[in-house]
């Protein structure tokens, strides 16, 4: 790593640390980016983020999860707390580009300097989606908001590996028929801690929840272990609204139980350990695929790739060549 | 390390409620490979500055079609330069009169688009003329 990026990493650190926004969104930028400023950044801002509580929420699309985070955001303000949120969004397989619209509902904490939104695009993060987000969360967490927000869509995978990093998901889930169904297939309840039947000024909200109720205990028998880590036989089920704010200071309170009785744990928290080996894993494998990009290393791999598509090699044999050639 | 796309800001300053032409411009922007990031309709020039801060962006588009152009585009540029973010390209879109340009371009305004562009000359336009603000 460069000296002078190493040294531009570290000042963006300091100074978000002194409450710069602007040093904290370029860090979030670096970080994102998977340069040397933000790995400088994050070795100095790592140890000072052990207090983060992350939250993923999740749900189908449309379900009200913005709308939901906004009015989380205004609850946890209430009382005075800083709140972050990393908003993802799917990226285009084919151009890359994205649109990231969360922020429209979110709006209304603008001009609040204690609260901090960050859009994200799910891919072409080289660590994967996983570890760039928990750096970003670490990041903020470093920088005074221990409480991360992270709503991702519950479409596919992003929700899986944001579930397999947060201490707690939260599922949303809207109340419309047909959702219900959806949420199932996808097999967002496999990953819930925390489920918030939403849009509950709306008739069917309360209906919607005792049905989720009944399901939840049908699959209790099940080990619910998606994401690396057990889940609660029967996560809490309740109504909320992110329009009216109905049952939303018990939600946030809900969270807050949960956060502080991991902090209690005995030994560790699974969810801290599972987080802590998302990042290591991602990190080497970051590290293989660098040093595998150096233009002399490049040229072995293109040629052993070549024999093995000709059979002369085998692709086992193959992988133990290229793993010596960039292991020291 | 990775390139990041780059990132546009796309926001609706002003009290008129279209955002039909934002929108078709954020999903034009998007396949042509750029992050965008929307933010909705009635945003107060503090609004727009703040979340171009968060949101790290390399160009504001700002799409307008009150009327209020001459008074809501300069107060941004103004506001972004004071936030530190002098080096972010600001470009608008909607409807303004040609007559009105100069003094935009005056203002700091690097671009503005009129009703009929082709998204991919947007999109030509901004990759030519992003700043490097990796520094
Ligand atoms: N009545 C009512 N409508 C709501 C509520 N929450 C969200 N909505 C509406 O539901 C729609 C989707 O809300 P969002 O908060 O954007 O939902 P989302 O899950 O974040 O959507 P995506 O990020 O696009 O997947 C919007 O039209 C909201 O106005 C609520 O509590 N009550
Ligand atoms: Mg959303």
């Amino acid at each position: 790593m460069t000296e002078a990026a190493a040294a531009h990493g570290v000042r963006l650190a300091e100074e978000a640390r002194a409450g710069s926004r602007r040093a904290l969104a370029r860090l979030l930028t670096e970080v994102e980016r998977r340069s040397p400023a933000g790995e400088a950044a994050l070795r100095l801002l790592y140890p000072l983020s052990g207090e983060a509580h992350l939250v993923g929420v999740t749900g189908a699309p449309g379900a009200g999860k913005s709308t939901l985070v906004a009015a989380l955001i205004r609850a946890a303000r209430a009382t005075g707390r800083p709140v972050a949120v990393l908003a993802i969004d799917p990226s285009s397989p084919i151009t890359g580009g994205a649109i990231l619209g969360d922020r429209v509902r979110m709006q209304e904490h603008a001009g609040d300097t204690d609260v901090f939104i960050r859009s994200m695009a799910a891919r072409g993060h080289l660590g994967g989606l996983a570890t760039a987000s928990v750096d970003a969360a670490a990041a903020l967490a470093a920088c005074g908001f221990p409480l991360v927000l992270i709503e991702t869509v519950g479409t596919g995978q992003s929700e899986v590996e944001i579930a397999a990093v947060a201490d707690t998901t939260l599922v949303v889930q809207s109340p419309e028929m047909g959702d219900e169904v959806q949420a199932i297939k996808a097999g967002l309840l496999e990953v819930a801690d925390l489920v918030a039947v939403t849009k509950g000024d709306r008739p069917g909200a309360d209906l919607a929840a005792a049905q989720l109720r009944a399901m939840l205990t049908v699959g209790a028998q099940h080990d619910r272990a998606a994401g690396d880590r057990p889940r609660p036989r029967r996560p809490e089920v309740v109504v909320v609204s992110g329009a009216t704010g109905l049952g939303v200071a018990d939600l946030l309170a809900a969270l807050d139980r949960r956060s502080a009785a991991q902090r209690t744990e005995a030994g560790m928290a699974a969810s801290r350990r599972a987080r802590a080996a998302a990042q290591v894993d991602g990190i080497v494998a970051e590290r293989i695929r660098e040093r595998m990009a150096d233009p002399a290393r490049r040229a072995i791999r293109e040629a052993t790739i070549d024999a093995v598509a000709t059979h002369a090699l085998d692709p086992y044999d193959a992988a133990d060549r290229l793993l010596r050639e960039i292991l020291p | 390390m990775s390139e990041r796309p780059i990132r546009v800001l796309i926001a609706k300053p002003g009290l008129d409620g279209h955002d039909r032409g934002a929108k078709v411009l954020a999903r034009g922007l998007r396949d042509e490979g750029f992050e965008v990031v929307y933010t909705g309709l009635r945003q107060t020039p503090e609004m727009v500055v703040s979340a171009a801060l968060q949101e790290d962006v390399d160009v504001v588009g700002l799409s307008i079609l009150s009327g209020a152009h001459l008074t809501l585009l300069p107060r941004i540029v103004a506001l972004l330069r004071e936030a530190g973010l002098g080096d972010v390209l600001v470009t608008a879109g909607g409807i303004i009169p040609p007559d009105d340009i100069p003094a935009l371009r005056e203002a700091g305004v690097a671009a503005v688009f009129g009703p009929g562009t082709a998204i991919g000359e947007v999109a030509d336009f901004l990759r030519a003329n992003v700043r490097d603000r990796s520094a």
